[in-house]
């Protein structure tokens, strides 16, 4: 597999040659790799990293552009191939029928942001956009995706700017072990949307009356993110997150939330 | 997952004709459970028919013949768009509650209306392939019987299933007295009253519903009715979202001023189908709409109950979720819960 190449900006350079001066060379002539991840991550939990947390945060937010690999068509025995869109950008892939999104996403083109977390649609880490709409990519076959486009947490920054709602999970940490947050992340962008287009929940009132544009409570976001589960128990701060991405005001955490 | 061969087809006709040929094919819509059986190796197709491409999405307003009035529903339309179409908010607020009781937001925005009428039992042991279970392989016993059946059927099981179906779409789809349209084999159209589409489980618990092999279904209709403005659905599960009924309640009253014209209440979590509670409805039709009356017509369904070692507090909550779906359908379907 051809290996993960990044490019940097020279403030990202100047991030690094300051942070791992004797990594510096190899970052960037082959691009940030495993070694050098788990290096950042010892340097962040020695308190190092905080002052840089947020431009470190912005590169690991960047697509990383990696060749897709074509399996050998002997190795597939129902071969389908998928014609898709990418965080915006055209894909051509060779899957076993019985790949999942999910898995194509991770294991054919190298974005690994989407989470394996119960592989049953019953926790949510997987959640990514298609065509619009927050799905559970490990229910999705890959093969229905032809002609789709979807938007993984690795879409979401726009170049070294973060997406509102990833800015504002980190201001309000909401997550600990962040294994469940670009599912979450994922979730909540999608539900701004849903909530503009004047969709209903299980606990909407006058659902009855003409649909408009909802301003979402901390009741309305906790009912629609039902279907992230975040086993650290960040809840009262994604929901004061999603809250400040909803309404671009600042929100103090409703520590009484779960009462 | 086992292998299979995947085909896409924008033809009913086609998709039938696939799904004929081979006796091991299976339909995929939505994917949210069939994938997850797949998984589990609990269904095990070698050719899987996709029918998300067939045009079968709208929902619209019925106008004409005995369903004026009315709304059809396509079976490949996704739960999402159904709850949140306009003309079912307004007339059948009722489906619009129940839809959105179920799953989660991402579930629903890929699960389809005529999938979500498929969905197969959530019984732990039908799930477990390590253990017997009649209903994923007839004649090898039902572990949940004597087993763990806190989840399990209080109405209408048989000594060779006791799981209950799944679905809240379908527990206001019966109080709504839907149909569901079907194009079969042959080409055929047939409608299919909801109360005679899911089964009891009797001597043949494999069978969920009364589909022959080959049937598509292609739309669910739901006549006109006179309780938008009084309806309610009520579902008690173990967490507050995202979790599967203990019990749950559709209700609608027509009403003519304090006096229920007639009452329609389904039951979900308690049988192997929608739980038509037809005794409660009897005793209710006529009377004055009082939370007297109806704590009598929800002691009227509930007498019959058959627990088993661990539900039988499904008999006082199944009471208890009656008389709070009806008080909110009284006080109006917009009120608070």
């Amino acid at each position: 597999m051809n290996q993960n190449k990044t490019q940097l900006t020279e403030e990202e350079i100047k991030l690094f040659g300051d942070l791992m001066p004797e990594e510096l060379a190899a970052i960037v002539h082959s691009g940030l790799n495993r070694r050098h991840f788990m290096k950042l991550v010892g340097l962040a939990s020695a308190g190092l990293l905080a002052s840089h947390l947020i431009g470190a945060e912005q590169l690991f937010a960047r697509a990383i552009d990696m060749e897709i690999e074509d399996l050998p068509e002997v190795a597939i025995e129902n071969g389908v191939t998928v014609n898709f869109k990418v965080n915006a950008s055209s894909k051509k892939v060779l899957i076993d029928s019985r790949s999942t999104l999910l898995d194509t996403l991770r294991e054919r083109l190298g974005l690994t942001g989407s989470k394996k977390g119960c592989d049953h649609g019953q926790c949510g880490a997987c959640t990514v956009i298609v065509d619009g709409n927050r799905v559970l990519s490990c229910l999705t076959l890959a093969a229905t995706c032809e002609g789709k486009s979807v938007i993984t947490i690795e879409g979401l920054a726009k170049d070294n700017e973060l997406n509102p709602m990833q800015a504002a999970f980190l201001k309000h940490d909401g997550f600990q072990c962040g294994f469940c947050t670009p599912g979450q992340i994922c979730s909540a962008v999608a539900l701004m949307k849903e909530a503009k287009d004047g969709q209903a929940s299980y606990i909407t009132q006058d659902i009855r009356a003409n649909k408009s544009s909802i301003l979402l409570s901390d009741d309305e976001i906790a009912e629609r993110m039902s279907g992230n589960i975040c086993r650290c128990g960040a809840y009262p701060n994604i929901v004061a997150a999603i809250n400040e991405a909803q309404t671009g005001k600042d929100v103090e955490q409703n520590w009484l939330f779960a009462g | 997952m086992r292998p299979f061969k995947y085909t896409s087809t924008n033809s009913t006709s086609d998709a039938t004709n696939l799904l004929v040929k081979n006796p091991n094919a299976h339909f995929l819509a939505g994917g949210t459970n069939l994938i997850d059986l797949m998984k589990e190796d609990v269904e095990r197709p070698d050719e899987l028919i996709d029918l998300t491409r067939l045009d079968l999405t709208s929902v619209s307003a019925i106008t004409t013949g005995l369903n004026n009035g009315g709304v059809t529903i396509g079976a490949v339309g996704k739960n999402t768009d159904a709850a949140n179409h306009q003309l079912i908010r307004q007339n059948f607020p009722l489906l619009t509650k129940a839809i959105l009781a179920g799953a989660s937001a991402q579930i629903r925005n890929m699960a389809t209306n005529g999938g979500n009428l498929l969905q197969r039992t959530r019984c732990s042991y039908f799930y477990d392939t390590a253990m017997p279970c009649n209903k994923r392989s007839p004649g090898t016993g039902c572990a949940a019987k004597e087993g763990i059946n806190r989840m399990h059927a209080i109405f209408g099981w048989s000594e060779d299933c006791v799981a209950v179906y799944p679905s809240d779409m379908a527990i206001a789809l019966s109080a709504l007295d839907a149909n569901v349209k079907v194009m079969q084999a042959d080409g055929k159209i047939r409608s299919i009253p909801i109360q005679d589409f899911h089964r009891l489980p009797g001597n043949h618990p494999e069978k969920d519903n009364n589909l022959n092999r080959g049937d598509l279904i292609t739309s669910i209709e739901i006549p006109k009715n006179k309780f938008a403005a009084h309806s309610a659905y009520v579902k008690v599960r173990d967490r507050n979202s995202y979790a599967f009924a203990l019990v749950s309640v559709a209700a609608g009253l027509e009403l003519d001023g304090n006096k229920i014209v007639s009452a329609h209440i389904s039951m979900g979590g308690v049988a192997h189908k929608p739980w038509r509670a037809l005794k409660s409805e009897a005793f209710l039709k006529g009377k004055a709409a009082t939370t007297a009356n109806f704590k009598a017509a929800a002691e009227a369904e509930m007498v019959d109950a058959k627990t088993l070692s661990h539900n039988k507090f499904k008999v006082d909550l199944g009471k208890n979720t009656i008389v709070s779906a009806l008080e909110i359908a009284l006080r109006g379907t917009d009120s608070k819960a």
